[in-house]
Parts: structure tokens; C-alpha cells; sequence
């Protein structure tokens, strides 16, 4: 199938950027939307013209590397999916594709579509851990969790960092990240001793990062490759009102 | 050069703790005066980069991702190995030795397999209390699965997403030391050379590859925890940034690469579909736990749907070859017997490069929703790549590019033969022989980094005096000066062909002659056609942009630049190699049931190949293995 693209090209972080058009004429329906932009790329170089920077690694839709706002919606609204796991199937021959990077004031661009998350690294630097040092820590089965419990804490680790949920919130909240990892470590006995502390320095840090507030648009979960759930925010909103109480 | 792993003398069940209590220590006061420099941030490096910052040491840590978490340790899906024995289904020490040392087709080091398994335990107790969310039961105890070239269920998991949970474990512990401000990040960095002073390494060039600048950063020790290099075959499991670029860089400063040719081809992975591909997903082995491989038995089935084929028109290839293990094979031995099975015509799919990995059985014992709870991910990846629905038919799945047991030559304290550099990991060759088991990385990855590094390291800083060499000497700056000029070497070229062109040609020529089997003839097609893709790359590459920006062109470029250098080395190490182990299979060297043929009385060593300089020959050096634990046998699965 044939394709029009219009891509967000920004030479650098200070630059000034704007959508250029491309054609994509040779689209399979099995290959994956980066895929189709490597083939575009591809013909950019052989022309000599700068090929569309954009991040990506995995390509398996974990490593939250991929980072594209595909027709208005971060990762292109495919549920639970990211844009490496997006495949041309889901389009059809003439399509026209608007293609930005994250949207965020945390999130600067480097170039074209990729951007800097270093921010999301400075909110779990911030308290996103169990302060326990290696070796002298007791055996696996000594802390007993029950399943749920296990269960709770691996749906909210499932997160993948890639920053789609501030992409996707009009308060460009990181809520639903913070809370993911605030939740998965306040409902283990492991994580529950720091909870007081984890959650009020990891929303501080969210704050002085730029990030908004959450006003419950819930957009976030929308956008979530992982189907990350808005509960987690929740869950935060009560362990910050716990961490409040003496 | 007869090479000398330095392993402990004595009964190998005491030999770490030995070996723990004789290294020398660095007191807490000193420590913080030592600089370590840990390339890469996976489970090895991260781990590593975490733990020598809580002891108190200045740590740097660099990846070439955005951010820490994104090593590629966070693709793992299936599940980690510990000798836990909590099943109580007859595990131990011993046994998770032996499966890896068997494993590995008697090619590895008795007494680094021995303290893997040793450290293995401590591990998981570790993740537990970072907050991994491993797997329980209902009574709230850890749970275990199996997992191929076992008889007992070892395998810890969390979902589908293992590796994802324990490096987000050391990305946590890491970003606590960085809060602590003793561990240093830089992201988006790629070394580009190691800097050796006087055999001794002392630092690291990187390429900022935000804005290009080529960075000097000096250590008393460099740790290399980079990872595997099977993206040499173009298309694998491994992510698009993998690359060879940081350990062949070591090598070509003096540091020896061993058994090159032991790369690991995974039995479950979705099959290639087109030209257009850029890599291959993998499905982890764990489902082979639940699902049974098949092809139709006659030829002529092999175009109809699956589910229309009768039961008795259809071959369990692997329950037939391999009774006593099933679908639970080892890796090497599954991949080839799918190989074997689309050579006799009978694959199925495009191409007919697949086979299939049915279900149903699983299906109607325990449930579509048990199922789902097992592998739920791992289904949803399938469809979203193949649009077919893996609970319904029986998915198609063939052998794919993975891992590399080959690796920086290393000895017991995980350091190279260049004073000062430890390399851990994928990166490294030590235990896995010729044969990775399932589950055994991660607990690699994890045990050097948080159990061997911290301990073996002090006993080299024990011996150097702490920032002797900066970056201001002489070395750092040569090297600065050679990366800028390979770069702009490149860069000047504007032939005619994009890097992804020509590293698809290098993987192809790769995979079809130096892939899941090997023989003299392919090999010696390969030697000649490598050089000529280099030759090609270095006249004919087509580069835009400069250096000074972000450049992801440039990026490839180089890395294909080193695995056009190092694709010859596999290839030659693959050749001198005349026998069959492991995931390395001469087709001269077989039984007639075509099992692999080893030969310990020829090729018994680690072979660690030294660098002579561009267009030299490398030179073979030999480390001879010995085997006073276990006894030297055919490896059988049946
Ligand atoms: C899809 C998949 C599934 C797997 N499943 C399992 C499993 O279930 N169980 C199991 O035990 N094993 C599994 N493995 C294997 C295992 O995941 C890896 O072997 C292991 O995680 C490697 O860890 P590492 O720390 O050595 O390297 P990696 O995690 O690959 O980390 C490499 C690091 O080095 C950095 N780096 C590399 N080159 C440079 C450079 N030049 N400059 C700067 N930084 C650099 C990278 O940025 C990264 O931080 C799987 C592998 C794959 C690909
Ligand atoms: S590239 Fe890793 S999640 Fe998309």
C-alpha cells in the first residue's frame, strides 16, 4: 500500500521544528510501523537528505524505548501496544499519517522524534526503590506474599518508563508512572516499611521536573502500552494522605 | 600461550569460600578514593555499578540507551535459575552445576560454573527484597517452572517479563546509589575504545550521541557488561542497538575474544516474514513447559490448516528423538531437530521455514485461562505480530539468532588478560561451554555483578595506586583523536550503500554459512565473502549527516563497521574448531543420528584469540579445561 506521512523534523533541541511530507509507497501489512519509517529513512539517505531520528531498541514493545505520537495519540491508540508493536495492518492503502514526538515540557526533544526522559530516571532516583544493600538480606520465601498481593504489585510493575502517560495528559501529569511504582512497592512488606518517604520525595521530584498535576482525565490509561490501571493513582493519593497522617 | 584461568586448587564445594577469604580487601576509608568505570548498565552492569557504589567505591556508569532501564536484560521473559530446591523435586548445588557444565557440552570451567550455582540462591533472596514480583502460590511462597535441559522446576518468573522485573530490581538499586550520589550516570553514551596505558586499562572513549562530542572518562578499573553480539547475523532476538563495538574494541587494544563460534540459535521464535524485517521476537522457551513442537508428517499436510490435521498425521519430532526430556530439549538440540524437520520439506508456513507449537493439549488439561496466566504476554506479542491467534491454532515458530556464549576471555575473578579490565555478562565467556541453558543469563548477569565483581575487584585495586592516570595523559587523548578519525573516515566516503544494506548482506552470509550448522566448505565461503563486505563498506557506504549531532546512521555504521571485523573471527574460530558442542555444529562431525560429535581429546580448551592488527591473522591461544567433577560423557537427551 501507499502511504502519506507528515513528520515532525526538528534539527536539535534549540531549533525551531516543523511537519515535513513523505511518501511511503511500498508498504507491506506485515511489516511494523517502524519498519515502514527504516524503508522511508532508506530512501531518505540514498537521496542524501537527513533520515527522521526517532528512538527505538527492543522492537518487542518492553525496553519503552519507541516513542511516537502517531495521529494525535501516543503510540497510536492501538490497545496495548507500543509503535514498535504496531504493524501496517492497521492501516490502509492512502492513509495519510501525522507522526510528532512526546509532548511534554519534561520531555525536550533532541532531535525530530526523540526526546529526553532523563526526568522520569530523577523520579525513581528519587525514592522508586527498597534501600536494601546487597548480600545479608533474608531468604525469598522468609516474607510471605500472598498472591494477590504478588499479583497487584507485578500489574503495576509492568510499566515500561516510556513516558506515553504525560505524553497523553493535558496537565502533562507523570501520575500514572509515579503511582505505578509507588503502588507495586507500598503493597509488599518489602516496600511498605519506606512508604511514607518513597511517596512524598518521588512526587516532589515529579513537581520540580515540570510535570502537572492529575486532574482525573485518565487519558494516561488510554494511551498506556501496558494497560497500566488509573487504581495505582488511587493507591497513591492514599498512601500520600497515609504519609500526611503522623 | 598456554592461558591460566586462576582458578582455586582444592574440593570445589569450599572453593569461593576460599577463594572470598584469600582475595585481598580495600578498606571502607580507601575505597572511595578508587574510580570504576562500568560500561553498560543490564543485569551485569547495573547490578555491578549498584553494589561497588554501596560499598563505597566512585562509580561511572554508562549505556548507550536513554535511560538505565532500557539495557536489553529487560527483553528476558522466561525466568531466572536458582537452586533453591523448594519444590523439593531433588535440586541442589551439584545438580544446577552439573545441568550447566552437561549444558554447555563440556566447555566451560568447572570452578566458575560451581560458585554460579553457589550464588545462584542468593540472588533470588536479593530480588525479593528489592520488591521483584516473582510468581507465589497461594500460601504466598515463591513458584517455579521448568525450563529446557532440567529435571527439576528451578525456574523462578515473574509473567512473562523476568528479565524486565530484575533489571527494573537493579535499576532501582542503581538509582538509589546515583540519589547517593556514588554512582555517576551517562546515558546515551557509546564507548567507542578502550584506553590502555603501559597493558594496563585505564579508561574509555565514548561518543556523546547527543551531540557527537567524543568524552575521555578515566577509571582504575573499567568493567565491561555490554552484552552479546548475535545482531552479527542482522536478524536475532537481540535488540537494534546490540553490538560487538565495546568488547571487539578491548580486543583490538590486547584483550583475548574466546570461542567466538559458540553462538546460541533459540528453538522459539516467530519466523522471518519478509525483506522488510529489522529483527526477530522471540517466544520464550518456557513455553515449551505447556507446548508440544510438531510438523505434519507427510508433506503433502503441510499447506493445510493445522487444526484439520489428524492427530496421528502429525510428528512430535522432539517426544520422538528425545523421550526422557521431550519438548523440554536443550536449546542447540531443539533448534537443529526444527532445522532437520524444514530440510525434510515437512516446515510449515511462508516459506516453509516454521513449525508448530501447539497448545491444545495444555489447553484441554488445564484450561484456556491457566494458560493465559502462564504466558498471557506472550500470546498478545504472537498476535500482534503474526495477527493469528495462538490459543486457537498452534503458533508457528523457528530457530533464530539469540545469544553468544563466546566472549572477552576472562579468568576466575572475571578479569581480562589486560590488568584492570573486567568484562561480566553476556559480554564475558565463562560458564555457559558451548551450550547456554534456559534461565542461566539472568542468573549470570546477576551473579557477576552482585556477587563475584564486588569481591574479585578489591582484589585488583589492592594493587594499583587509586587515579594514578587521568584523562589529561597522552593515551586518552590518542584515542580521542583515532575515533574522530574513523568517524570522519566514514563519514567521507558517500558511496551508494546504507549501512542496513550492508549489514543485511554480512548477517546473510552469516546465517546461511555460519549458522545453525557449519561446515568447512560454508566456513571457507564465509572467509572469503566477509572481507569483501567490509571491503564494500569501507569504499561503497552511503553516511549522511556529520559527527557533531545526533546521528543514528553513524551509529549503525560503526557497529557494523566492528562486525564486519569480528564476523571473520566467528567464521575462523568456527573452522578450527573440527568438532561438534554445543550450539557450534560441524556437519563433519556427527553421529549417524546425527547428534553432535565432540572431541575432547583435540578441542578440550577455550579457544582466546589475540588481535594482531588489521589484516593480520589472530593469534590462538589455549586455556586447556579439566574436569575433576564431573565426568567427561556424550551428552545425551533421550
Ligand atoms: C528476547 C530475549 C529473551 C531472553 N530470555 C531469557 C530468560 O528468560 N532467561 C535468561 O536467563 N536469559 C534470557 N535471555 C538472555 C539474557 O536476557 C541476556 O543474556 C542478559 O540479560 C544479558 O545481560 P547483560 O547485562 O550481560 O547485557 P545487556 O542487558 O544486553 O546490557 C548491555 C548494556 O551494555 C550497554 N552497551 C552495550 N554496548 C555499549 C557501548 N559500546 N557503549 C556503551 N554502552 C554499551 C547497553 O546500553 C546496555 O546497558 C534472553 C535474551 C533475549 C534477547
Ligand atoms: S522499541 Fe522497545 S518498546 Fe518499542
Amino acid at each position: 500500500m501507499k502511504l502519506k506521512l507528515h513528520v515532525w523534523r526538528q534539527k536539535g533541541p534549540n531549533a525551531p521544528g516543523k511537519m515535513e511530507t513523505y511518501d511511503a509507497d511500498h508498504v507491506s501489512p506485515d511489516q511494523s510501523f517502524l519498519e515502514m519509517l527504516d524503508e522511508v529513512n532508506e530512501v531518505l539517505v540514498k537521496e542524501g537528505k537527513d533520515p527522521i531520528a526517532f528512538d527505538h531498541d527492543c522492537r518487542e514493545g518492553i525496553c519503552g524505548m519507541c516513542s511516537q505520537v502517531i495521529n494525535g495519540v501516543p503510540h497510536g491508540g492501538q490497545d496495548r501496544t507500543t509503535v514498535c508493536q504496531l504493524h501496517m495492518r492497521s492501516f490502509k492503502d492512502g492513509d495519510e499519517i501525522f507522526i510528532e514526538p512526546w509532548k511534554a515540557r519534561a520531555f525536550p526533544v533532541i532531535k525530530d522524534l526523540a526526546v529526553d526522559r532523563g526526568a522520569y530516571d530523577r523520579i525513581i532516583q528519587a525514592g522508586g526503590y527498597t534501600s536494601c544493600h546487597t548480600g545479608g538480606v533474608s531468604d525469598g520465601n522468609a516474607i510471605l506474599i500472598g498472591k494477590d498481593a504478588a499479583d497487584y504489585a507485578m500489574d503495576a510493575a509492568e510499566c515500561i518508563g516510556c513516558g506515553a502517560c504525560a505524553a497523553s495528559c493535558p496537565n502533562s501529569s507523570a501520575m500514572l508512572f509515579t503511582s505505578a511504582k509507588v503502588a507495586q512497592l507500598a503493597v509488599l512488606p518489602q516496600g511498605a516499611v519506606e512508604a511514607k518517604r518513597r511517596v512524598n520525595a518521588m512526587l516532589e521530584e515529579a513537581q520540580a521536573c515540570g510535570f502537572g498535576n492529575c486532574t482525573n482525565h485518565y487519558e494516561c490509561q488510554a494511551a498506556c502500552p501496558k494497560g497500566i490501571n488509573v487504581k495505582f493513582i488511587a493507591k497513591l493519593n492514599r498512601e500520600y494522605i497515609k504519609a500526611l497522617l503522623p | 600461550m598456554i592461558l591460566d584461568g586462576k582458578c582455586p586448587k582444592g574440593p570445589i564445594e569450599t572453593s569461593w569460600d576460599r577463594h572470598r577469604f584469600e582475595t585481598k580487601l580495600v578498606n571502607p576509608a580507601n575505597k572511595r578514593k578508587y574510580k570504576v568505570l562500568v560500561v553498560g548498565t543490564g543485569l551485569a552492569g547495573g547490578a555491578a555499578a549498584a553494589t561497588l557504589g554501596e560499598l563505597g567505591y566512585q562509580v561511572e556508569a554508562f549505556c548507550y540507551q536513554d535511560s538505565a532501564r532500557r539495557a536489553h536484560s529487560i527483553a528476558a521473559q522466561g525466568g531466572i535459575n536458582a537452586a533453591k530446591n523448594y519444590p523439593n523435586d531433588g535440586d541442589s548445588i551439584y545438580r544446577l552445576f552439573y545441568d550447566t557444565i552437561k549444558g554447555g557440552d563440556f566447555r566451560a570451567r568447572e570452578a566458575d560454573v560451581w560458585r554460579l550455582a553457589q550464588v545462584s540462591n542468593n540472588i533470588i533472596d536479593q530480588c525479593v527484597a528489592q520488591g521483584v514480583p516473582f510468581a507465589r502460590d497461594y500460601a504466598g511462597y515463591l513458584d517455579n517452572r521448568s525450563f529446557g535441559g532440567a529435571q527439576v522446576s528451578r525456574t523462578f518468573y515473574a509473567r512473562g517479563q523476568t528479565g524486565q522485573q530484575l533489571l527494573l530490581g537493579a535499576y532501582s538499586a542503581l538509582s538509589r546509589q546515583v540519589k547517593a550520589g556514588t554512582v555517576k550516570l551517562y546515558v546515551r553514551r557509546e564507548m567507542l575504545d578502550l584506553v590502555v596505558v603501559d597493558g594496563v586499562a585505564r579508561g574509555i572513549t565514548c561518543r556523546n550521541l547527543c551531540t557527537g562530542e567524543i568524552e575521555s572518562y578515566w577509571g582504575d578499573a573499567v568493567v565491561l557488561a555490554t552484552g552479546g553480539y548475535v545482531n552479527v547475523f542482522y536478524l536475532s532476538t537481540n535488540a537494534m542497538g546490540c553490538s560487538v563495538t565495546a568488547t571487539w574494541k578491548a580486543a583490538k587494544k590486547g584483550a583475548f575474544f574466546a570461542n567466538p563460534c559458540y553462538t546460541q540459535i533459540h528453538p522459539t521464535c516467530i519466523p522471518q516474514t519478509g525483506e522488510h524485517q529489522s529483527k526477530l521476537t522471540l517466544m520464550s522457551e518456557s513455553l515449551r513447559n505447556d507446548g508440544r513442537c510438531w510438523v505434519p508428517k507427510k508433506k503433502e499436510d503441510c499447506d493445510k490448516f493445522p487444526n484439520d490435521i489428524a492427530e496421528e498425521d502429525r510428528d512430535y519430532y522432539l517426544e520422538r528423538k528425545y523421550p526422557s526430556f521431550g519438548n523440554l530439549a536443550p536449546r542447540d538440540i531443539a533448534s537443529r531437530a526444527a532445522k532437520e524437520q524444514c530440510d525434510d520439506d515437512r516446515g510449515v508456513g511462508p516459506g516453509k521455514r516454521g513449525v508448530y507449537l501447539d497448545f491444545s493439549t495444555a489447553i484441554n488439561r488445564v484450561g484456556e485461562d491457566t494458560i493465559a496466566e502462564r504466558y498471557g504476554n506472550l500470546f498478545e506479542m504472537y498476535e500482534k505480530i503474526t495477527d493469528e491467534n495462538g490459543y486457537k491454532r498452534p503458533m508457528r515458530i523457528y530457530p533464530a539468532p539469540h545469544y553468544s556464549m563466546g566472549g572477552l576471555w576472562v579468568d576466575y575473578n572475571c578479569m581480562s588478560n589486560v590488568p584492570g579490565l573486567f568484562v561480566l555478562g553476556e559480554a564475558n565467556f565463562s560458564v555457559h561451554g558451548a551450550n547456554r541453558l534456559g534461565a542461566s543469563a539472568l542468573m549470570q548477569g546477576l551473579a557477576d555483578g552482585y556477587f563475584v565483581i564486588p569481591y574479585t575487584i578489591a582484589g585488583y585495586l589492592a594493587t594499583v595506586k587509586p587515579g594514578a592516570i587521568k584523562a589529561d595523559h597522552a593515551e586518552f587523548k590518542k584515542s580521542a583523536e583515532d575515533v574522530k578519525a574513523e568517524i570522519n573516515k566514514m563519514l567521507s566516503i558517500n558511496g551508494k550503500k546504507t549501512p542496513a544494506q550492508l549489514h543485511r548482506e554480512l548477517g546473510k552470509i552469516m546465517w546461511n554459512n555460519v549458522g545453525m550448522a557449519r561446515s568447512r566448505e560454508s566456513l571457507n565461503e564465509a572467509l572469503k565473502v566477509i572481507p569483501q563486505i567490509r571491503e564494500e563498506f569501507w569504499n561503497n557506504v552511503k553516511i549522511t549527516g556529520s559527527g557533531e549531532e545526533f546521528n543514528q546512521q553513524l551509529e549503525n555504521a560503526g557497529r557494523l563497521a566492528d562486525f564486519l571485523e569480528f564476523g571473520e573471527l566467528l567464521a575462523k574460530d568456527a573452522l578450527v574448531r573440527e568438532e561438534s558442542c554445543g550450539g557450534h555444529f560441524r556437519t563433519e562431525h556427527q553421529y549417524e543420528d546425527g547428534e553432535a560429535k565432540r572431541d575432547d581429546e583435540n578441542f578440550c580448551y577455550v579457544a582466546a584469540w589475540e588481535f594482531k592488527g588489521a589484516g593480520k591473522e589472530p593469534e590462538l591461544h589455549k586455556e586447556p579445561l579439566k574436569f575433576d567433577n564431573v565426568h567427561l560423557a556424550v551428552r545425551s537427551y533421550k
